[in-house]
């Protein structure tokens, strides 16, 4: 028999068949295990492949760092238990060695950006949401898609594999600088290579997400009528697409340099331990910096607009009213895509710059400081006369704001360069930049799965588990990150294996070490009851009827929970009205579908 | 393709490629011309560059479709060169603002 | 439900999908070229003689190392390839699968012949010691150079089998098939594109 395996996709059969009772249904029931679990192109599928490898490295990523905190609480004391498990190259007696230290701090940088966040906010949530929120079938590009999913796959394995070779991970930190990264061992190597891998998943599927919402949305979605976490979807592929490829081009150079011997990153007369390096040099090692973060800053709003995406969904729907200032905060992210592509040397100040183009980026980030504000404010006003419903999504979502807040103004110093000076490389930019990504869009995407999740699975989570899962994220994530901040003003230096102890500078805020590894390993605990919660639902969850929610957007009103399996809708919707009638006056139910004429 | 472009279309199209290909000749010709010309680093930089920009302007014009595609297209590329134009330049301009000397990379 | 689109247009943008996709993907490429260019303009800025010293003899200008007129042979020839490509893609527009046939046939020959003079630039390189290692010119005119070739390897691969295997669709479904062609000249274009710039960048300034 034919393998009828995907929606035929010829030019043969009418575009715009609505009269979707294919017969193209009945032969995927025939579908062989790995080609509809593991090689398949349905986004929903794809998305939840995503889903579950992101929340693996997510929770790998979390261990290492686990690890590295005792070491900063406890510095040159044996790990009791499971320190004689890491071996002898790098925890010799359970107490860990600087290299090994190095190690788990570069590796949880990149797993946590390129392995964790990223797939999960766009390959697991663009992926499942996006074609069912704009009306699609699927993907503008399934086999794309899921080639995509397997270049992550394998960029992820050859992560992991870098532990293992001799001499371990990259420990260069997570934006590999030269001199050092040229010298590094394989790990780092294995790390370029990986990131390769990583780049071309990312730049694979930004491709795919653009062109879909570009070209597949429904009749009558217009673009001032997609739900805003299209929008952000739509801005990160941009990202993703056109800020990525420098970053490749300087990974092909650093490889370079390290295979093949060239000098693009290392300068004339580079001493390594007492001795002249014999390589040509004339390179640059801030070229590698200029190349990293022309990326790695539109990189950081990859990680928080998909977030601000979900939260945007969550709070319309349980506010029962519709977001306050729609257009301003659609603006706001195209102007905020746009500045993030030039304002990357803030990350640079200390490298000697002059005062003009310092000036430059400076302005330049000033001014990008005022989309974010606008977004976060319209969140905000959306909350006032809002008919309130603390669902577990909500208690997520109301959480993000504040601790976004948090984040975003502890940036502003960051950003001007007389503050910047003596803040930088210490544990205040870690604490900025954790309170955005931590409470900030960790939150919104747990935030992202208490909603969906019964969307993907036809049950709900237990609100109980939620809510205790809630509180403890919030408090222990505060209680990890805050006093960083304290650290960091009193000039306490981040990437030091002993926590700063053996500067006098640390003297009085040493001691809060410890309670920041606590509050890391209860953290930890606080997220038992979410993976007992995430497992036990998808057998044992209650079951939900159509739109649980009460949703007014396309994938809950025109498609079962759990969607139909390929092409998911029996006829092709069509789009009367904009995201969010929420308590429209006149309509008795409280809510109108945005497909509903 | 669903445009309906007629036989005869596609022949005017045809001597529009070809009419391209002798343009590239010829400019390909001027440049490594252009080249003896021994001009100080500067100038010799930017006539190369206009040259390439023209040939590369004819190429993407018309054998890609460029004058005749749709603004999607176009306000997307236009999106690509302003990113493209910033790297290069700010990358210029921030060489050139570090102080001390060429020895400090 | 199928996906529309792919190879009818959306009214509303004008495009099919494959196309709208095809541009992004040369979107990053820009990008990803325009990473190396802008690494060249910033190694090579403020260096007061380039190319400079390399196995001890001092070289004030790249065609002592390079041959321009390999080079500029090259050039013609992806300048031919882009015309026969377009060629084979009118050829399919006017009904002609024989002639289709030729020109892609010629412009794959063409881009293995770019591949073969290439071959002999590199192979003199090393015969003359001049590896990458040696200098920053010589870095960044293979790493330049080396990654435009693995983009014409890749551009003969999806020419090849749309000249072999991939040319069965122009029986089953004539639409979809022109429209590939014309993506995949899209790429090449962008290939020659990418030389255009190369050229005059690397071997005559």
């Amino acid at each position: 028999m034919a393998d009828h395996a995907h929606p035929p996709q010829t030019g043969t059969t009418p575009d715009t068949d609505v009269h979707g009772a294919h017969d193209a249904h009945g032969a995927h029931h025939d579908e062989p295990f790995w080609r509809k679990y593991i090689f398949s192109t349905d986004h929903k599928v794809i998305g939840l492949q995503y889903g579950f490898t992101a929340l693996f490295f997510l929770f790998f990523g979390f261990c290492l760092v686990m690890l590295m905190r005792w070491q900063l609480a406890y510095p040159g004391q044996p790990l009791p238990l499971i320190g004689g498990l890491f071996g002898d190259m790098r925890m010799p007696g359970g107490v860990m060695l600087p290299e090994f230290y190095n190690q788990l701090g570069a590796m949880h940088g990149t797993i946590m950006v390129f392995l964790g966040i990223v797939p999960l906010a766009v390959g697991a949530f663009g992926n499942y949401v996006v074609p069912l929120q704009i009306g699609a079938p699927d993907m503008a590009f399934p086999k794309l898609n899921m080639a995509s999913y397997w270049a992550y796959f394998v960029g992820g394995v050859v992560m992991l594999a870098s532990f293992f070779v001799p001499a371990g991970a990259a420990k260069a930190g997570w934006t590999s600088y030269p001199p050092l990264a040229d010298i590094e061992t394989m790990g780092q190597t294995m790390w370029l290579l990986g990131m390769v891998f990583l780049i071309t998943s990312s730049l694979l599927g930004g491709v795919n997400f653009i062109t879909t919402v570009v070209q597949l949305r429904a009749p009558g979605l217009s673009m001032m009528r997609l739900p805003f976490f299209v929008w952000t979807q739509l801005v990160t592929a941009f990202l993703l697409v056109l800020a990525f490829p420098p970053l490749e081009a300087a990974a092909v150079l650093q490889l370079m340099d390290r295979l093949v011997g060239t000098s693009f990153f290392l300068p004339s007369g580079l001493v390594v331990s007492g001795e002249v390096l014999d390589i040509a040099g004339g390179g640059s090692p801030l070229l590698w910096q200029h190349l990293f973060w022309f990326l790695a800053h539109p990189e950081v709003y990859v990680l928080i607009l998909p977030a601000m995406g979900i939260v945007a969904e969550v709070i319309a729907n349980n506010t029962r009213k519709p977001l306050w200032g729609y257009k301003p905060m659609v603006y706001a992210t195209l102007f905020l895509g746009f500045m993030s592509f030039i304002v990357w040397a803030h990350h640079m100040f200390i490298t000697g710059m002059g005062t003009t183009i310092s000036s430059f980026f400076q302005i330049t980030t000033m001014i990008i400081s005022i989309p974010s504000v606008v977004i976060l404010s319209a969140l905000f006003i959306s909350l006032w006369g809002g008919s309130i419903r603390f669902t577990t999504p909500m208690l997520f979502a109301l959480g993000f704001l504040p601790m976004f807040g948090i984040g975003g103004l502890t940036g502003l110093p960051l950003g001007l360069a007389p503050t910047d000076i003596p803040l930088h490389d210490t544990y205040y930019v870690i604490g900025h930049f954790h309170y955005v990504v931590a409470p900030g869009t960790i939150m919104a995407l747990f935030a992202g799965i208490y909603y969906w999740y019964p969307k993907a699975t036809g049950r709900k989570m237990n609100d109980v588990l939620g809510r205790i899962h809630f509180w403890g994220t919030l408090i222990f994530m505060n209680g990890v990150f805050l006093p960083m901040f304290i650290q960091g003003l009193a000039g306490v230096s981040r990437r030091l294996y002993d926590g700063g102890e053996i500067y006098a500078l640390s003297e009085g805020v040493i001691q809060y070490n410890q309670f920041m590894s606590i509050s890391a390993w209860l953290l930890a605990v606080a997220q038992i009851p979410f993976i007992i919660n995430f497992f036990m639902s998808i057998k044992k969850g209650k079951k939900i009827e159509e739109n649980p929610w009460k949703a007014t957007t396309l994938e809950w009103t025109t498609t079962p929970s759990p969607p139909i399996a390929h092409g998911n809708f029996v006829t092709q919707p069509s789009v009367y009205r904009g995201p969010y009638e929420y308590s429209t006056p006149g309509v008795a139910k409280g809510f109108t579908g945005q497909n509903e004429s | 393709m669903a445009e309906g472009h007629s036989i005869e279309d596609i022949r005017k199209h045809v001597r529009v490629y070809m009419m391209v290909f002798g343009a590239l000749a010829v400019l390909t010709v001027v440049t490594v011309g252009v080249s003896y010309l021994d001009l100080p680093f500067a100038p010799a930089l930017t006539l190369a560059l206009v040259i390439a920009s023209v040939k590369a302007g004819l190429v993407a014009l018309y054998f890609m479709h460029l004058v005749s595609e749709k603004k999607v297209i176009f306000w997307m590329l236009a999106l690509t060169f302003a990113f493209f134009l910033a790297l290069i330049l700010l990358f210029i301009a921030a060489k050139n603002g570090h102080g001390g000397s060429v020895l400090v990379p | 439900m199928q996906i529309p689109y792919t190879t009818t247009i959306r009214p509303d943008t004008g495009v099919y999908n494959a196309k709208l996709g095809v541009w992004l993907f040369l979107a990053s490429e820009i990008m990803l070229f325009g990473g190396l260019f802008s690494a060249y303009v910033f190694l090579r800025m403020g260096v007061p003689v380039w190319p400079g010293e390399i196995n001890g003899h001092l070289y004030t200008s790249a065609a002592e190392i390079v041959s321009i007129p390999l080079a500029t042979l090259n050039t013609m020839i992806l300048i031919a390839s882009s015309v026969t490509m377009v060629m084979s893609w009118a050829s399919l527009m006017m009904d002609n699968f024989a002639r289709y046939r030729l020109y892609m046939g010629a412009t794959i020959l063409l881009a293995f012949g770019f591949l073969v003079v290439k071959a002999f630039e590199y192979g003199s390189k090393f015969d003359h010691g001049y590896f990458p290692a040696e200098s920053n010119f010589l870095g960044i005119y293979f790493t330049l150079t080396g990654l435009h070739a693995l983009h014409v390897v890749g551009g003969i691969i999806v020419n090849g089998y749309f000249f072999g295997p991939g040319a069965k669709m122009w029986k089953t479904d004539r639409a979809r098939f022109i429209n590939r062609i014309e993506i995949a000249g899209l790429y090449w274009h962008f290939v020659d594109l990418v030389w255009i710039f190369l050229f005059p960048t690397i071997y005559l300034i």
